[in-house]
């Protein structure tokens, strides 16, 4: 599977050369660690995370390390700060319900397929419903997707409470006792407090008519994504209870690093990642595998 | 948008404002910070290293240091470089002279081009256009259904396009320019699929229906949430496609937008328009000038006085100003100020504007519930006329028979006296009244 992953990942290495040049070139550590930062950066990891990094680096290492060194060293860095949720993915054992959140355009729809194709899959009884009653013919994509791949889709209509789309969802994923509910929400600017509240609701009314359900919410982040993705994860964290990220869109030259400050500064997991646009092109995140991808 | 930026760069200035003289060694100081304050704005590595060098030759120069104010030509410097990035002037959008005009938005996925289709549409339409809008995203589950949901809501006419019809493209193309030209629709709006400017066959079928379509406008629509990959997209779609202009959407957030600058940047494209909301009419003419100006937190008075001007009374905003500065306001006026904001759009759009340092600086962060607003206006509507003059003759009796008459609770009254009372000490501050003689 992530020979795969990483020939998806294949463009994303190529900034990352720079880095395993450096590693090579028998520079001093100093000058090691500069190339590192400017590489990093690039990366979005942000300049505040990757100040952070590096100093772990240089208490870490020696003043002389070598190359191979300070590689296994930051190796060691990203993937630890990547993995210290890393257990407790949903894998539909029990009733579970996944809110799908975050800013537009990030790709919430087409990953929220993505998961109900893998949970079908893996025999899951799977359901999808489409609480964005807001953008233009978001009902219509996701219910394209539930023909296409077999699984039911609880529409709302344009204008209606995203609430009561949810609560009529879990009144019918509860008469069919289905394992997985998949909850596709409109995208909002996590600035705008009555769209946040909006959330908040569809989350209190999963719990509420649900209680013995799992509630995974995940933040969809889009790897072109820059420093913001910060404030986006905290505010989605305090109104919807995010449970992990779903990292979308790392097919690009793009690499998301954004989710390692994320990690770092919110302990919240990235759960899965999206590489493409069909139902399969979705991964469950290893960090080792992700930072191996990304330097090898 | 810019705010932490601002923010960031406000504390670089206030430094600099602090040194007598512009030297070598705090030059640099400065400098670090600046660099840090773009970068955390995600504004590209390089288009920030690039940055830094222009203003260092510059402020380093002979002139500034001759001058009796270095810091102040430093902002200058900096104001400057900024707007010379972003574009100087601003750059309206350009129309054939033999219409019909033809305007194709490209860019990555989730961008928000079909959204800003609409937009767009409304806006051409607003300057007396009758546009035609087409998606050739026959890719996406629905983006056909979007966009026609889109131009049907506004009230403006879809053409079907299907993959049958693009099996022969040329064909498909050219019926689609007659089509357009036949029925006087002029411009017409063209949505493309949203893909991954590494995508080559993407770029393959962008670069034809370019030249099939000879557009006047091959608009880039760039996301200002992106971080330092906004370099590559945009320049992949430059080089690849060609571009004439970009417009920046999701504005509205509190994202840096530091992708503006590297956009800009790395294709010389000026951004015409920004996106700030969902909804349709949430889209605003870029101007440079005032973007620098934000950046370098003084704020975007002049956007809030166009749209103050455009929908509300013009007359009546002066008298405001006027009452504003000789501090002769009243709760009379206080509700027809609510009113105007109300014609205006929401309140925490209005706030936006304001810049985001000084006394204003915590004011967009608050939350203005608009509904809150139409009670406002009803408990000064249950006042009398000389409570209305005169709040402070509000005892309780008063406050508990306009708590009847509007259906609001005594607090919500309390909550409103106080409110205004603060307005007023507020209105006194110098800084305001400062404002308030520019807004004549």
């Amino acid at each position: 599977m992530f020979a795969n992953l990483r020939d998806k990942l294949a463009r994303t290495r190529t900034a990352f050369r720079k880095v395993e040049d450096l590693f090579q070139s028998g520079k001093r550590r100093e000058e090691i660690l500069d190339g590192l930062e400017e590489a990093l950066i690039l990366a979005d990891v942000g300049v505040a995370a990757s100040g952070r990094v590096l100093e772990a680096l240089r208490t870490k290492t020696r003043k002389d390390a070598g190359e191979a060194d300070l590689e296994r060293a930051l190796k060691d860095e990203l993937a630890a700060m990547l993995s210290r949720r890393a257990d407790g993915r949903p894998d539909g054992s029990g009733p579970t319900v996944i809110l799908m959140v975050g800013v537009n355009g990030g790709g919430k729809t087409t990953s929220a397929a993505k998961l109900a194709a893998r949970f079908k899959r893996d025999g899951k009884r799977v359901m999808l419903a489409a609480a964005d009653t807001f953008r233009a013919a978001a009902q219509e994509q996701l219910a394209l997707w539930g023909k296409k791949l077999g699984v039911p889709v609880v529409k709302g209509s344009y204008g209606a409470d995203p609430a009561a789309v949810v609560f009529d969802a879990i009144q019918s994923f509860k008469a069919q006792q289905g394992d997985v509910l998949v909850v596709d929400t409109a995208g909002r600017i996590h600035t705008n407090t009555n769209l946040m509240n909006e959330l908040e609701k569809v989350k209190r009314i999963v719990v509420r008519e649900h209680p013995g359900a799992r509630l995974e919410s995940l933040l969809v982040l889009d790897a072109t994504i820059g420093q913001n993705a910060i404030p986006q994860a905290r505010e989605f964290l305090k109104f919807s209870g995010l449970t992990g990220i779903f990292l979308t869109k790392v097919d690009g030259t793009a690499k998301g690093g954004a989710v390692v400050a994320i990690a770092e500064e919110l302990d919240l997991p990235i759960r899965f990642i999206g590489v493409g646009e069909g139902e399969d092109d979705l991964f469950e995140f290893s960090p080792r595998e992700f930072v191996e991808a990304l330097l090898s | 948008m810019f705010d932490q930026l601002s923010e960031r760069l406000e504390r670089m200035m206030k430094f600099l404002r602090g040194e007598v003289k512009v030297t070598d060694k705090n030059m640099a100081e400065a400098l670090k910070m600046m660099r840090l304050a773009f970068l955390e704005a995600d504004v590209n590595y390089k288009v920030v290293r690039d940055f830094e060098a222009r203003i260092k030759e510059k402020a380093l120069g002979e002139e500034v240091l001759r001058s009796l104010s270095p810091a102040q030509q430093v902002i200058k410097i900096v104001r400057d470089e900024l707007a010379g990035i972003l574009g100087g002037q601003q750059k309206p959008l350009l129309f054939s002279s033999r219409p019909p005009s033809v305007i194709m938005l490209v860019g990555l996925q989730g961008s928000g081009k079909t959204t800003t289709c609409g937009k767009l549409a409304r806006w051409v339409a607003g300057i007396g256009k009758s546009p035609l809008l087409v998606s050739f995203d026959l890719k996406r589950p629905a983006a056909q259904e979007q966009l026609k949901t889109i131009a049907t809501s506004l009230g403006f006419p879809f053409y079907e396009m299907t993959s049958a019809r693009m099996a022969s493209p040329k064909e498909a193309l050219k019926e689609l320019l007659v089509h357009t030209a036949n029925r006087g629709f002029d411009p017409l709006i063209v949505d493309t699929a949203g893909r991954l400017h590494v995508d080559d066959e993407l770029m393959e079928e962008l670069r034809l229906v370019r030249a099939i379509l000879d557009p006047t406008e091959v608009v880039y629509v760039g996301d200002a949430m992106t971080g330092q990959d906004a370099v590559r997209s945009a320049q992949a779609f430059e080089e690849k496609i060609g571009l004439t202009s970009v417009i920046l959407t999701k504005l509205d957030g509190d994202a840096r937008g530091g992708a503006a600058l590297s956009i800009v940047a790395v294709t010389g494209r000026p951004i015409k328009f920004i996106g700030v909301g969902e909804k349709p009419d949430k889209f605003e003419v870029f101007h440079p000038e005032r973007m620098a100006s934000r950046i370098l937190g003084l704020g975007d008075i002049l956007s809030l006085i166009e749209k103050a001007q455009g929908e509300a009374d013009v007359a009546e905003t002066e008298e405001m100003a006027r009452k504003l500065r000789k501090q002769e306001f009243t709760l009379e006026d206080f509700k027809k100020q609510i009113v105007q904001m109300k014609k205006m759009g929401s309140l925490s759009d209005l706030l936006g504007h304001l810049p985001q340092v000084g006394p204003f600086k915590n004011l967009a962060k608050a939350q203005v519930d608009d509904l809150k607003i139409a009670h406002f206006a009803a408990i000064i509507d249950s006042m009398t006329p000389e409570e209305r003059e005169n709040p402070r003759v509000l005892n309780g009796s008063r406050r508990a028979r306009i708590a009847r008459g509007s259906g609001r609770p005594v607090n919500e009254i309390n909550q409103l006296v106080r409110q205004f009372q603060e307005m007023q000490k507020m209105m006194k501050r110098s800084v305001v009244q400062k404002l308030l003689g520019g807004l004549k």
